[in-house]
């Protein structure tokens, strides 16, 4: 194993590190989402079918790509703590659960209130919206699994596994908008391909999507930082950073 | 700019309440998933700091 394995395993050196990126990260993020909306609300073009309602897709598409993001680290950072048996893999699990499940309501609700003016309904039981809805229940399920088991190392062996048979469902959303015929329009983003909106539209969506991701290491860090400290009260070095203040 | 009044700006072309309540839920989620945590950081430091300080002084 590379040396920077061990040092992700080490408590410690997180919180450390995790204390010297939040500043910028905050910084970054604070910039991108308030630059990005005030493009997205006022600059970007209105869409020539669906009017004003369609500047709604730059807070819907980066908290659905977010939401997703969000659960496959949860899964993979569960599934680190189940083989290598490392806390801080686990602690970063379950950070990302009330974050992942926030951004799924985000992009939930948004969907909904979008979907009134375009499609003449709050919610239909359509594959995209029904897998969207199950990835917030999973993120509840692993949340609800976390604050039942008094054991830290049962319950976070218990919510990487819900977390883990969980990830079906991220292929699922993903490609549910080309398996069944739906209401929801394709991705907007692909990797292959050009986006098929204009650059005026696309960018500003670029930038909020990065806005996302930057607030949720600030949020992922913070609510890290949270967890260590929780966890590691009785070592030497949280005894000795806590008196030193 | 794409709006030509401020008014114009708020009406959203008649799909305002959609595109501002959508706005102001987001402002809300992203707020509750950064003062949660800085709360919740702040009242543990001070719980440690305080049993800490008690097992010192016995």
């Amino acid at each position: 194993m590379p040396r920077w394995f061990y040092q992700l395993a080490s408590p410690r050196w997180c919180y450390q590190i995790t204390g010297r990126l939040l500043p910028g990260f905050s910084i970054v993020a604070l910039l991108l989402l308030l630059g990005g909306t005030v493009w997205a609300l006022a600059f970007a073009p209105a869409d020539y079918q669906q009017g004003n309602s369609f500047r709604i897709i730059y807070l819907h598409v980066p908290s659905a790509i977010l939401a997703q993001s969000c659960y496959m680290l949860m899964a993979v950072a569960g599934a680190i703590g189940l083989i290598w048996k490392m806390k801080v893999a686990d602690m970063v699990a379950k950070s990302c659960a009330p974050i992942g499940a926030t951004m799924a309501v985000l992009a939930l609700l948004t969907g909904a209130i979008w979907g009134k003016p375009t499609w003449g309904s709050w919610w239909v039981w359509d594959a995209r919206l029904t897998s969207m809805l199950i990835l917030f229940f999973l993120y509840l399920g692993v949340m609800a699994l976390n604050s039942a088991i008094e054991s830290e190392s049962t319950a976070a062996q218990a919510s990487a596994v819900l977390a883990l048979v969980g990830l079906v469902n991220i292929p699922i959303i993903k490609y549910s908008v080309e398996w069944w015929n739906t209401l929801h329009q394709p991705a907007t983003f692909k990797l292959t391909e050009k986006p098929a909106m204009p650059a005026e539209m696309w960018l500003p969506l670029l930038v909020m999507v990065i806005g996302f991701y930057c607030f949720f290491a600030v949020s992922l860090m913070m609510r890290l930082r949270n967890e260590i400290l929780r966890r590691e009260r009785r070592s030497g070095w949280v005894r000795d950073l806590l008196l030193s203040k | 700019m794409s709006f030509d009044s401020f008014s114009e700006f708020l009406s959203m072309g008649g799909h305002g309440l959609y595109v501002w309540l959508s706005y102001a839920l987001g402002l809300m989620l992203i707020l509750i998933n950064l003062v949660g945590p800085l709360r919740a950081g702040k009242r543990l430091q001070a719980q440690l700091t305080r049993r800490l300080l008690r097992e010192k002084n016995r």
